[in-house]
């Protein structure tokens, strides 16, 4: 009878050397830690130069995908406190409208507008969904989703900010050739600060609240301070995003609050893989050039598209970046089965 | 209620639906004291336990009192920072973190925190000291391993730990004992010995009479969430209705 095999999954022996402090033992152990790490940053900052290569508008494509990403970095950090939100759009649109009213009605310069867009928008959001943060699961999902929406619907009916015509002829960025600048830097701070956050012992109170909050509040913690902390650090990216854009389109209006917003963090999270934070940004940063680049299409665009979904939730359930570090930290080989185990 | 009780229940009373599962029940506790709570199953056990922290609110008029403070109303987090810690019946693990990483959250505590301080690493320490003291292998790959991942023998005393780690007044154990083997049990037992000998007051809330008579100097009886029986263990399981209740022997069938 021939022998059968199955297949082992090891740790590669520099994984295991370069887990700690003994990283700093050779070269070749750091370069194992620093050169995805160097990738990411080198590759990010590369794309600006690239502008005779790839054209302004494929430029303008990584612009927004790197919008996307900071909204999908947000989305990745409130779902590891376990807060699933269909409604990211309500970040980015109370951003988008903070930052295009106050240029329009009191003329702040975008320098002002972002950083205070940012927070008091960030203030805001956690205003709003504070007093839901008692629900769990499904239902605080459901209760985001209602609350953009709500949103736009007042906006229509009251006509205020603009009403279904929106703002216009807001001020643009300072310093055009650099904005691609602005928002990679945006990203880049977002990416590090998320991962040492959700590594000190904040974040795994946060982790563990998203476990198991019960044992979180025998533990004596009040999880729904911790709760509404971490809406506003996740708020922080997206509502960044939104007055960045903004400016950026020199227009604000009701598409703002629209569910691509909502959509397109979470399946960038989705296909990225969930959880470390690397896998939100390589979906976005795949995601949004894929979308464009399909645009061809015409109407079939959306029916590829979803193909293209299922087949990659579907192949690599876990993600492609937990699939590409897997690669990246463990080897396979086939050992035999022994006989009667 | 007694001037010097730790721990006063005065009428508390619980009901899902029509059913009473804790009715009118009241005692006190002293400090240091370690009182076993016993009773068939669904009388109520787990009930009290949670009406006590927090978890489930009672019905009108009933009260507890810790150091002379109502606490009914309170949240399980605002309880356990009193001093009140309890462990889960059905272990409540953070399945995903390493084991010691559990304890570095009782750790981050604010009432912890106030006390022992701390900077990011130094908890991680603290945690597997914790470990070792409940019997984890502190020099084997166990305290770092995923919780979801360790034999259920571990993962109650993890939960034990995780209680340690907030250095409570009052303890309040529901069946740790349950699903652990008689080597586990026997491992731990000193343990809770020098607990209750260092002055912590213990409510355990226990099956295995045995190993609990060895603890506690006090045991209350509950059948359908009314106290039968409050007393010295040995007394207590002399009583007719206790042995009736709880261990279902009919002593006088004519009776």
């Amino acid at each position: 009878m021939a022998a059968t095999y199955r297949k082992e999954r090891l740790d590669r022996g520099i994984k295991a050397r370069s887990d700690d402090i003994f990283a700093l033992a050779s070269y070749r152990d750091l370069a194992y830690l620093l050169l995805p790490r160097l990738l990411l940053i080198g590759g990010l900052l590369l794309v600006p130069l690239l502008e005779g290569v790839l054209g302004l508008y494929w430029l303008n494509v990584i612009l927004i995908a790197c919008t996307i990403a900071l909204l999908a970095l947000s989305w990745d950090l409130l779902a590891s406190v376990g807060l699933i939100s269909l409604g990211h759009s309500l970040f980015f649109g109370v951003g988008s409208y903070i930052a295009g009213a106050l240029n329009y009605s009191l003329g702040w310069s975008p320098l002002l507008t972002l950083p205070v867009a940012m927070v008091a928008g960030a203030l805001i959001c956690t205003l709003l969904i504070y007093p839901i943060l008692r629900l769990r699961g499904i239902y605080f999902a459901l209760i985001t989703l209602a609350l953009p929406l709500l949103f736009m619907r007042v906006i229509e009916a009251t006509k205020i900010l603009g009403g279904t015509e929106g703002l216009s002829s807001l001020s643009p960025l300072p310093g055009q050739p650099l904005v691609l600048y602005i928002v990679l830097a945006a990203v880049l701070v977002c990416f590090f600060g998320y991962r040492r956050l959700i590594d000190s012992d904040y974040g795994l109170v946060l982790r563990a609240i998203n476990d198991n909050d019960r044992s979180v509040m025998a533990s004596g913690i009040n999880i729904y301070h911790y709760k509404a902390q971490a809406v506003f650090i996740a708020a922080l990216p997206a509502t960044f995003a939104g007055a960045f854009l903004t400016h950026h389109y020199r227009i604000v209006g009701m598409p703002a609050f629209s569910l691509e917003y909502s959509i397109l963090p979470l399946t960038s999270v989705i296909v990225g893989g969930q959880g470390s934070f690397a896998g939100a940004l390589l979906g976005a940063l795949l995601l949004v050039p894929v979308s464009e680049s399909l645009r061809a299409f015409g109407t079939l665009r959306v029916v590829l598209y979803s193909v293209m979904l299922v087949i990659f939730t579907v192949g690599l359930p876990e993600g492609i970046f937990p699939y590409i570090r897997r690669k990246y930290h463990q080897f396979e080989r086939p050992v035999p089965v022994e006989e009667g185990s | 209620m007694s001037a010097s009780s730790i721990l006063t229940v005065s009428n508390l009373t619980k009901r899902f639906g029509g059913v009473y599962a804790v009715s009118d029940l009241s005692f006190d506790l002293n400090p240091g004291e370690a009182l076993g709570i016993i009773g068939p199953n669904g009388s109520g056990k787990t009930t009290l336990v949670n009406l006590i922290t927090g978890f489930v609110k009672p019905e009108r008029g009933g009260r507890v009192f810790f150091r002379d403070r109502n606490i009914i109303g309170l949240m399980p987090y605002d309880i356990a920072n009193l001093g009140i810690a309890r462990s889960f019946q059905m272990v409540r693990p953070f399945t995903h973190l390493p084991a010691y990483k559990n304890l570095v959250v009782s750790l981050f505590s604010p009432k912890v925190r106030k006390f022992k301080g701390g900077k990011y690493g130094d908890r991680d320490e603290m945690a597997i000291d914790l470990l070792e003291e409940v019997g984890f292998e502190r020099d084997s790959f166990v305290p770092y391993k995923a919780a979801g991942s360790l034999p259920h023998g571990y993962l109650k005393r993890l939960e034990l730990a995780r209680c340690l780690a907030l250095e409570p007044d009052l303890l309040i154990l529901d069946e740790l004992f349950s699903g652990m083997s008689m080597s586990e049990i026997a491992s731990i037992l000193p343990l809770l010995e020098k607990i209750q000998a260092e002055g912590t007051t213990l409510i355990m809330v226990e099956h295995r009479l045995r190993e609990l008579f060895r603890i506690v100097d006090r045991v209350i009886v509950l059948n359908f969430g009314a106290k039968i029986a409050d007393g010295a263990p040995d007394e207590v399981m002399e009583q007719d209705e206790v042995k009736r209740a709880y261990m279902g022997i009919e002593v006088e069938p004519d009776a």
